[in-house]
């Protein structure tokens, strides 16, 4: 039986960009352009090595995003080699936070079938990293997070996690949920041929009603958290230059002390 | 906020479908990964990154036009794309894989036999085998006609002699592709590299495409089967066939070039300060840049109109003659105006200035210097040709 391999991934707005927020304090994604989020290309690398180790594996790429999610984001996951995708789009998901996402990745998931879900430590808009253990925790199943190695054999995934004073090696049963670092290895580049393949692998589109899901628990409506306010980044002010005129070590210690660097 | 794109002032991105874009920016991304870090050593110390070669195999790039043989089989604008993001790394980089794919590659791709083809272009492309070009001699550049090195019959061999000059990829390359005179006229031939009597010398202080190999062809009575003849380029019109297809890519790349000394020239404007303003706030710097934006624009829109002509099967010669004269020409004029902008620091290669400036010095005369492609383009106009 094959492997499934279901690969979470998040369209995010481009850092590069010029990013602000909306009216409704949601960030203003017509405003900037979108791509696949850089840490979640690190679980399509890791998805697609254990697929290439295993007899038979297929790779789905779950997102749930707006419309532009879809070209900019799922495609170039296909395009480094998943089989499929699967976009879950519909208007009421605009402002979901992460209690939303994973609520509807959880049943997306589900309605894929899969036996190992793979997901990128964090994403590189919100940041949070949480959104791998509460599908965890959604689905019933075990997580093993953070992982900068990552392998599949006899119904288990293994790996390493890397901690500031240990290293973990962690196994659990599959089915299971997992996230990898950036430490995991260098993501692949898409190759030409990937691309213009991509083009022709389905991706399914469901809306919440597909899944089964009440409109009224994502969105912004369903959001366990609120934005109340957000203003602009202050301009940056010039920086403070200490000359060393014998007690330059010491001036720049009481800088960083002061804002409790050291 | 200034733009981080100068093609975004005519939303050039629009003109692409999804799968354009994302060639040109897995190269982009590529070219940022693995060349900018580097290309200022390469250059400074005249060392071309043959190292890459397999990783631009896998990526697709090389022969990336072509189909079968392990090549990608894209449109011309993705190549055309390619070659700009290329570009605007290094010339050399992007004259490397233009050599490699539509000269070296082509020719066997176009003109070969399908032995040729089984045996050299799934390991062209890729990058495991490296190839070169050589059509120009040391007297004879833009009148490849009265090309000296001659082939000739003993028994069922060819014995080639002769030299080649101004050769990219030459000492690099495991296959050459080789232009000689016969009795029956102009044919090619393909010489493995270690041929006995076949060698390469590399051009030294070169002042241009320092990040490229540039070397001479020496034939001294290379003894070849008869196999290695390319059998279906016939007379002259075989090797400007492959330089036409190399041209094309220029007409993009050179866009390349300049969109980076663009690109780099508006970051350190907003940030240089002159007379406590940043420079990019002086009217004479302005119209500079306004002037340089609307140029780079033109030439992409040429660029991208040529490739969907060739892509409907419709570009003609001279067409590309116009994008190859004016898109180098107007690139160089951009990297000379970014330099004055940059003022001491465009010297440098901490910025691509200058760098790229000198490249297209290159660019400006290989493939068809600009002199013959205005004349190409005048004889396109009036049905007469002033050099021939």
């Amino acid at each position: 039986m094959s492997l499934r391999i279901v690969v979470c991934v998040k369209y995010v707005p481009d850092a590069t960009g010029d990013r602000h927020f909306a009216e409704d304090l949601t960030t203003d994604r017509d405003a900037v352009d979108g791509l696949l989020s850089e840490l979640d290309e690190y679980a399509v690398e890791q998805a697609l090595q254990i697929s290439e180790a295993s007899d038979d594996a297929e790779i789905t790429v779950v997102t749930v995003g707006p419309e532009e999610a879809n070209k900019d984001g799922l495609r170039k996951a296909l395009s480094m080699g998943a089989d499929k995708g699967v976009h879950v789009v519909d208007d009421a998901l605009h402002g979901s936070d992460v209690m939303g996402t994973s609520l509807v990745l959880a049943k997306a998931v589900e309605h894929v079938g899969y036996d190992l879900v793979v997901c990128g430590m964090a994403s590189t808009d919100g940041t949070m990293g949480v959104l791998p253990a509460l599908l965890a925790e959604r689905l019933g199943v075990p997580q093993v997070t953070l992982l900068s190695e990552v392998a599949v054999a006899d119904g288990q995934v293994t790996g390493r996690r890397d901690g500031d004073t240990a290293t973990e090696r962690l196994a659990a049963s599959l089915p299971a949920v997992v996230s990898v670092t950036d430490q995991s290895g260098e993501a692949r580049y898409p190759s030409f041929k990937g691309i213009m393949a991509a083009k022709k692998k389905p991706v399914e589109e469901l809306q919440l009603s597909d899944l089964g899901i009440e409109a009224d628990l994502v969105g912004l409506g369903g959001a366990w958290t609120a934005v109340d306010s957000a203003d602009a980044r202050p301009a940056r002010t010039a920086g403070t230059i200490v000359k060393d005129e014998g007690e330059g070590g010491k001036q720049l210690a009481a800088f960083l002390a002061e804002r409790k660097f050291i | 906020m200034p733009v981080t794109d100068v093609t975004s002032l005519i939303d050039f991105d629009s003109l692409l479908d999804d799968e354009e874009r994302l060639i040109r920016s897995t190269v982009r991304d590529f070219v940022d990964d693995k060349v900018r870090p580097h290309i200022a050593e390469w250059f400074e110390a005249g060392t071309s990154p043959r190292e890459l070669a397999p990783e631009l195999g896998r990526l697709g790039l090389l022969g990336m036009h072509l189909t079968g043989y392990g090549c990608t089989g894209s449109s011309a604008v993705a190549y055309g794309l390619a070659c700009l993001e290329l570009e605007a790394g290094d010339s050399g980089l992007r004259s490397l894989v233009s050599v490699q794919g539509s000269l070296a590659m082509y020719s066997i791709w176009k003109y070969g036999s399908e032995e040729q083809k089984q045996e050299w272009l799934p390991r062209m492309a890729a990058g495991e085998a490296i190839g070169c070009f050589g059509l120009t001699e040391p007297d004879f550049g833009s009148n490849p006609a009265g090309m000296r090195t001659r082939a000739e019959r003993d028994g069922d061999d060819w014995v080639l002699t002769g030299n080649k000059m101004w050769i990219t990829n030459g000492s690099a390359a495991d296959i050459a592709t080789v232009w000689a005179r016969t009795e029956d006229g102009i044919r090619g031939f393909l010489v493995p590299r270690g041929t006995a009597g076949f060698t390469t010398s590399d051009v030294h202080r070169k002042l241009s495409l320092r990040a490229s190999t540039t070397s001479e062809l020496t034939l001294d009575g290379v003894r070849l089967p008869s196999s290695a003849m390319l059998p279906q380029a016939r007379g002259l019109s075989g090797p400007l066939g492959c330089l036409n297809e190399a041209r094309f890519g220029i007409v993009f790349g050179a866009m390349g070039a300049a969109r980076d000394c663009l690109d780099a020239t508006l970051a350190y404007a907003g940030a240089r300060t002159q007379f406590d303003r940043p420079i990019a706030g002086f009217q004479l710097t302005q119209a500079k840049l306004a002037d340089m934006s609307v140029e780079l624009s033109k030439g992409l829109l040429l660029a991208l109109h040529l490739g969907r002509l060739k892509d409907a099967g419709r570009l003609r010669p001279e067409q590309v003659s116009v994008g190859k004269l004016n898109n180098v020409r107007e690139a160089m004029e951009i990297a000379r105006t970014c330099r004055t902008i940059l003022g001491g620091a465009g010297i440098t290669l901490d910025y691509p200035v200058l760098r790229h400036a000198n490249n297209l010095e290159s660019v400006l005369t290989y493939e068809g210097t600009s002199e013959v492609h205005q004349l190409a383009i005048g004889q396109a106009l009036t049905g007469i040709s002033a050099y021939r």
